[in-house]
């Protein structure tokens, strides 16, 4: 299994290091060519703008909207999440928007108001998952194809799925809790 | 709910990673900077170039300069505050930045002791000249290391030097037996805990960011493919005569340092970069990293 992590900017890293101990192939991608013969794409957390400049710069915004809309597994965390949104408020770049969700960015505030809590997500058992939210940005409202994965306390959705596309608006890849991307690598090996 | 936490402050730096940050005065800059696809922006009254040109005490920005530039971009912004002036860092706390840099470019309030960082929700980056500084720094709650380099000179050389200082340091203690970490601590002036964890991890256990010099799309890929995480650029866009431009190319070339056709394409025409200064013309009561310790 092949599994791209989009390396424009952000913690792409995280996610290569957590893709290698679960034993999958891991990939940076910053040019097109990069996007070739991948199983699974993540879109890293990191500055949503700086990434989208990035992503236009190397004509990668249409070539991942192609591959998403033929099938191809992806998951975006925080900035991610942001990009594969198909609404998305105060953001003046040119999103991926693959996902039938609304998002608000810089939702919680600005970084004193970043916060860690713990998470029931039913999908990957009774164990909570830590939520690390950094200037995250939240699900404002999903289509009837979405499925909400995680709520927080107060009822904000902040994870979903939709089809093989996955989003989350905080940061598995910070934890060592590796159950999201196993997850995610069940979605891609037809599993989930 | 836990707020201002190690994790979501060390977070927020990983999150800058593979990124430009970029020192701007107005809100116009901001925009420029965001625009061109930095991670974050440095907010301040003058640019390092200009804080050097002028002389004198140089203090923490005036807040409406700061707030103004929040209001007009979206991406992160950090803001710097006088080395040991806890009290700058309480202010700038409260107005709400996402960053702290606890700065030598700023002139220094307190010579032995630099601010507690671990009392502040809001996470602070700061400067090291080697792999002891960086960790006392971390030791006292830096979430985040930049090199120093020589702030405002357009000259890499101070950064090179601090940077390969920093990655040596961490390779001589990966190979430093265990029982020698101790007489290692002490040699470097750094915390045993945080010494052991390098000699285990082979890595800091925070983001390392370049800066002081950084003036144009190679100096950038040439502190990434050093070990940088990413690169602080101060004078070196707004003092060039081509801002946009050369902003652009910078974040170009941080994120395909390893690509030279493309460190080549982004160098092209960018017109004149910021006017250098060579280190060994400047008095040395003059410099600016050997400031804090």
């Amino acid at each position: 299994m092949r599994i791209g992590v989009l390396a424009s900017q952000g913690a792409f890293a995280e996610h290569i290091a957590i893709l290698r101990q679960l034993e999958v192939e891991a990939l940076p991608v910053r040019l097109l060519q990069g996007l070739r013969g991948l199983d699974g794409l993540i879109i890293p957390g990191g500055e949503s703008t700086s990434i989208s400049r990035l992503m236009l710069a190397y004509n990668l915004v249409t070539e991942i909207r192609e591959l998403a809309k033929n099938g191809l597994p992806i998951f975006g965390t925080c900035a991610g999440m942001i990009l594969l949104a198909n609404k998305i408020s105060d953001l003046d770049a040119e999103p991926i928007g693959v996902m039938d969700i609304t998002v608000r960015r810089n939702a919680f505030g600005r970084q004193t108001d970043s916060f860690e809590t713990e998470l029931k997500i039913p999908v990957l058992g009774e164990k909570p998952f830590p939520g690390i939210f950094i200037r995250a940005p939240l699900i404002e409202q999903a289509g009837s194809e979405v499925e909400i994965l995680a709520r927080l306390a107060n009822g904000t959705d902040v994870a979903a799925k939709q089809g093989k596309l996955l989003a989350c608006a905080f940061h598995p890849e910070l934890t060592n809790d590796l159950r999201f991307h196993q997850y995610f690598l069940d979605i891609v090996s037809g599993r989930q | 709910m836990e707020r201002g936490t190690w994790k979501v402050k060390a977070g927020l730096a990983q999150m800058l990673k593979g990124g430009v940050i970029m020192d701007v005065v107005t809100p116009e800059h901001a925009k420029i900077a965001q625009e061109a696809g930095a991670c974050a922006v440095m907010a301040l009254e003058r640019v390092p170039a200009d804080i050097r040109a002028a002389g004198g005490v140089a203090r923490m920005a005036d807040p409406t300069v700061i707030e103004a530039i929040m209001k007009a971009v979206s991406i992160p912004v950090m803001a710097k505050c006088r080395i040991g002036h806890f009290v700058e860092a309480q202010a700038l706390e409260a107005l709400g930045v996402d960053y702290l840099d606890e700065s030598e470019v700023l002139t220094p309030a307190d010579e032995s002791h630099h601010i507690w960082k671990h009392d502040f929700k809001v996470p602070f980056v700061c400067g090291c000249r080697d792999l002891g500084e960086a960790l006392r720094r971390i030791g006292e709650g830096a979430a985040m290391i930049r090199t120093k380099g020589e702030a405002g000179t357009g000259n890499i050389v101070e950064a090179v030097r601090h940077m390969r200082a920093v990655m040596g340091g961490i390779r001589q203690l990966v190979s430093t037996p265990q029982e020698e970490l101790m007489a290692q601590a002490k040699e470097i002036g750094a915390p045993f805990e945080l010494v052991a964890e390098i000699h285990n991890t082979g890595k800091l256990p925070v983001v390392n960011f370049a800066a002081g010099g950084v003036a144009t799309p190679a100096d950038a890929a040439l502190m990434m493919q050093l070990g940088a995480d990413g690169v602080f650029v101060g004078s070196g866009i707004f003092k060039s005569s081509n801002p946009e431009v050369m902003a652009k190319a910078i974040v170009k070339a941080t994120t395909h340092f390893q690509d030279p056709e493309i460190i080549a394409e982004v160098s092209k025409k960018l017109g004149e970069a910021m006017p250098g200064l060579d280190i060994k013309q400047i008095p040395t009561e003059e410099l600016l990293a050997p400031r804090g310790w």
